[in-house]
């Protein structure tokens, strides 16, 4: 049992300037373009702190283009994405993990060769501030940012349930600890919005639900999260709100059970079911 | 990484098991390794005590066979292979630390070996410093010259990368031999040396290389200190982080470019000390030293001693210096056995002799022990919870003790420090 497992409190350490139920994230007629092809239409939602928002939609939506715009990674060719009131257009990838957008990988990407403990070590890495006169004089602060990482880093790692392995490397890890690995990851970085890209893929029914749980207990924590997930069923349970994406437009916007009743979303989703059950 | 795809679990394990078998380690170095590992702290500082006063020793103890004579002097000999042991050392941090391909190295042993004849040449008509100010002044001129090279080149990947800076270092030798002040194929004589005498003739002449092989050997022992400490903290994660996934890196906060930027700077200053080291030894100074096919063989000696490992690559270096030394009859030939060698490495071992993964944090001794206690609880200390849930997911116990013989060896340095 999953839920009994999180006994290790992770709560976020940083001030968030908006208050609970109150617009973090703002995104605002955000549209991707490659080539020929828009990937994302002009699609607007909000993202409440505290809240579960469910970005769902069929493979090929714009779901993880939507992540990739939002963190840096694509360009987009119109809209703005604003956190805390304060637009992230143009900033560095990095700055924006730094002011608090952290994400996972729908296809895993650990640092393989690193240990657990050392990929989580990174995403701490983030709030720290010793540079190289600091690390090679070992000065006080490195010292304390080292203690840091074996402190907080490790109850990160017993919070996702994968702490027995910290001193493994990555790519030896079960697939399923990988990707509880890049949740601890994401989360060491503190950060306001946690973004997880399809984070339950590959796994079978009862190890999604397991994870499900454990998404679940980090909002408890404190976290703010947008869940990418195509399978709909298994988003309803834990999202507060979701949002769902066809052919890079927004088709609807609202609460599980409303979503759960949409024409339109039924219509997208229709034979759609269970696409990678057998996975 | 092992599962891009969406696996199964049970694939995934499959996958697991057979990454296991996988790993081809010789056994004599997995034996080796966990005898180390069941060293204590201090038998391990003495261990090492005992191989850097053997290695200070060497020329001294000149052991036959071994020995370069009597073609080349054993002491300027052992001089040349600190020498490049040093610099395959500063170009780790770039390609085997940061992962970033540099093929122009050379250059920047190039502009520390100019640095320390234009200040204290008589053939130069710059002021004159004492011959140990140029050392840190090479290092400060080396990096300079880093940064205007890698803020520009550092945005490009991979292949570029390398193109651009074999350029460099072809940039640089040309320049020694087009701006008058660096005099071209006549160079500078009479370059600077350490102070001191022993009955009216100086310590460190080019004739007796012992001082200039235990000055340099020092200074490996310091720079390997200072760069294992860069190694365990925030920086060598960052570097490790770029070489194994530069955008994962960037999206997990790390400012990939400033700590590219610090790798380059890191490897050129190396790089410029080694090079004003050698123009104090010989005291002489010309474009002809510094071609590309040396700068390829610094780049062998990394790739040879095993990317990423100190030690391993100061061996690599001194390799890489000793045997055209010894085996003189080489000749012309020392690049074709080098090429082979290194081809047949590639194909046997890849990491190089020593390769191994670096530690990255600071308490990692500390931490292997907090696991494994908390994997193997003992009677009456009642387990930690979260640890013991999720060891009841699938196979897991068989791993408590992997830790003790896995990539992290000598726990040499937890608070290690200059
Ligand atoms: N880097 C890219 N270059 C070109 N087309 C892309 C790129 N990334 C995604 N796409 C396209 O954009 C569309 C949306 O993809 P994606 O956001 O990955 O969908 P989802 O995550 O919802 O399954 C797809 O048609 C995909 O082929
Ligand atoms: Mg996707």
């Amino acid at each position: 049992m999953n839920a009994d497992a999180n006994l290790t409190e992770v709560a976020p350490e940083r001030d968030i300037a908006v208050a609970e139920g109150d617009t973090l994230v703002k995104v605002k007629d955000l549209s991707v373009v490659f080539g020929g092809l828009t990937a994302l239409d002009s699609v607007s939602f909000d993202i409440r702190r505290g809240e579960i928002l469910g970005l769902i939609g069929p493979n090929g939506a714009g779901k993880t283009t939507c992540f990739n715009a939002m963190t840096g990674v694509y360009k987009p060719s119109q809209g703005s994405v604003m956190l805390e009131g304060h637009s992230l257009l143009g900033l560095k990838k990095h700055r924006i993990t730094r002011l608090g957008l952290a994400r996972t990988f729908q296809n895993i990407r650990l640092f393989g060769e690193m240990t657990a403990l050392e990929n989580v070590a990174v995403g701490l890495d983030a709030r720290h501030k010793s540079g190289m006169i600091s690390a090679m004089l070992r000065t006080p602060r490195h010292y304390r940012e080292e203690k840091q990482i074996i402190t907080r880093g490790m109850e990160l790692l017993e919070f996702v349930g994968i702490a027995d392995r910290a001193l493994d490397r990555a790519k030896d890890l079960p697939y399923g600890y990988q990707r509880r690995l890049e949740i601890a990851r994401a989360l060491a970085t503190d950060p306001k919005l946690l973004c997880l890209d399809e984070p339950a893929a590959g796994f079978n029914p009862a190890e999604k639900e397991e994870l499900m749980e454990l998404i679940h207990t980090v909002r408890d924590e404190g976290y703010t999260i947008l869940l990418i997930e195509h399978d709909m069923k298994l988003v309803m349970g834990v999202t507060d709100r979701i949002v769902v994406l066809e052919f890079g437009k927004k088709i609807a916007d609202d609460i599980p059970s409303a979503i759960r009743e949409d024409p339109a979303v039924i219509a997208a989703y229709l034979g759609q079911e269970e696409p990678d059950a057998t996975a | 990484m092992s599962a891009h795809s969406p696996l199964s679990s049970a694939g995934a394990k499959q996958a697991e098991a057979a990454g296991k078998l996988g790993h081809k380690r010789p056994s004599w170095y997995l034996r080796l390794k966990s005898w180390w590992n069941d060293r204590s702290r201090w038998q391990q500082w003495l261990l090492l005590l005992v191989v850097v006063i053997l290695a200070y020793l060497l020329p001294v103890i000149n052991p036959p066979l071994i020995t370069t004579e009597p073609s080349n002097d054993f002491a300027i000999s052992c001089f040349n292979m600190a020498l490049y042991g040093l610099v395959a050392l500063g170009l780790n941090v770039v390609v085997g630390q940061a992962g970033l391909l540099d093929l122009g190295y050379i250059g920047f042993f190039a502009v520390g070996a100019y640095t320390a004849s234009l200040w204290t040449s008589p053939d130069s008509p710059l002021v004159h410093i004492p011959y140990l100010w140029t050392l840190p002044l090479a290092m400060i001129v080396t990096v300079v010259f880093g940064i205007a090279l890698g803020i520009p080149t550092l945005r490009l990947r991979g292949d570029y990368l390398a193109i651009v800076t074999l350029g460099f270092g072809e940039i640089i030798r040309l320049l020694a031999t087009i701006i008058p002040v660096l005099k071209g194929n006549t160079g500078f004589q009479n370059i600077g040396r350490p102070p001191g005498e022993i009955d009216g003739s100086p310590i460190f002449s080019a004739s007796n290389g012992l001082p200039w092989y235990w000055f340099t050997v020092t200074v490996i022992v310091i720079v390997m200190i200072l760069l294992g400490n860069l190694e365990r903290s925030r920086v060598g994660r960052a570097w490790f982080a770029i070489r194994e996934d530069e955008d994962a890196a960037e999206i997990m906060g790390v400012p990939t470019f400033r700590f590219k930027l610090a790798a380059f700077g890191t490897g050129a200053a190396l790089g410029g000390l080694s090079g004003a080291l050698l123009a104090g030894q010989v005291g002489f100074v010309n474009n002809q030293k510094f071609d590309v096919p040396t700068s390829i063989l610094f780049l062998a000696a990394v790739i040879l001693g095993g990317q990423g490992n100190k030690l391993g690559v100061v061996i690599g270096g001194a390799i890489v210096a000793y045997v055209p030394l010894r085996f003189t009859a080489l000749g012309g030939w020392k690049f074709l056995i080098f090429g082979v060698v290194l081809v047949l490495l590639m194909i046997f071992r890849s990491q190089g002799l020593f390769g191994k993964k670096p530690k990255l944090l600071t308490y990692t001794a500390r931490i292997r022990r907090k696991v494994k206690h908390e994997a193997s609880p003992e009677p009456g200390d009642p387990p930690h919870e979260a640890t013991a849930s999720a060891t009841d997911r699938s196979g897991i116990d068989e791993n408590t003790d992997r830790s003790g013989i896995d990539e992290n060896t000598d726990d040499g340095d937890e608070g290690g420090r200059a």
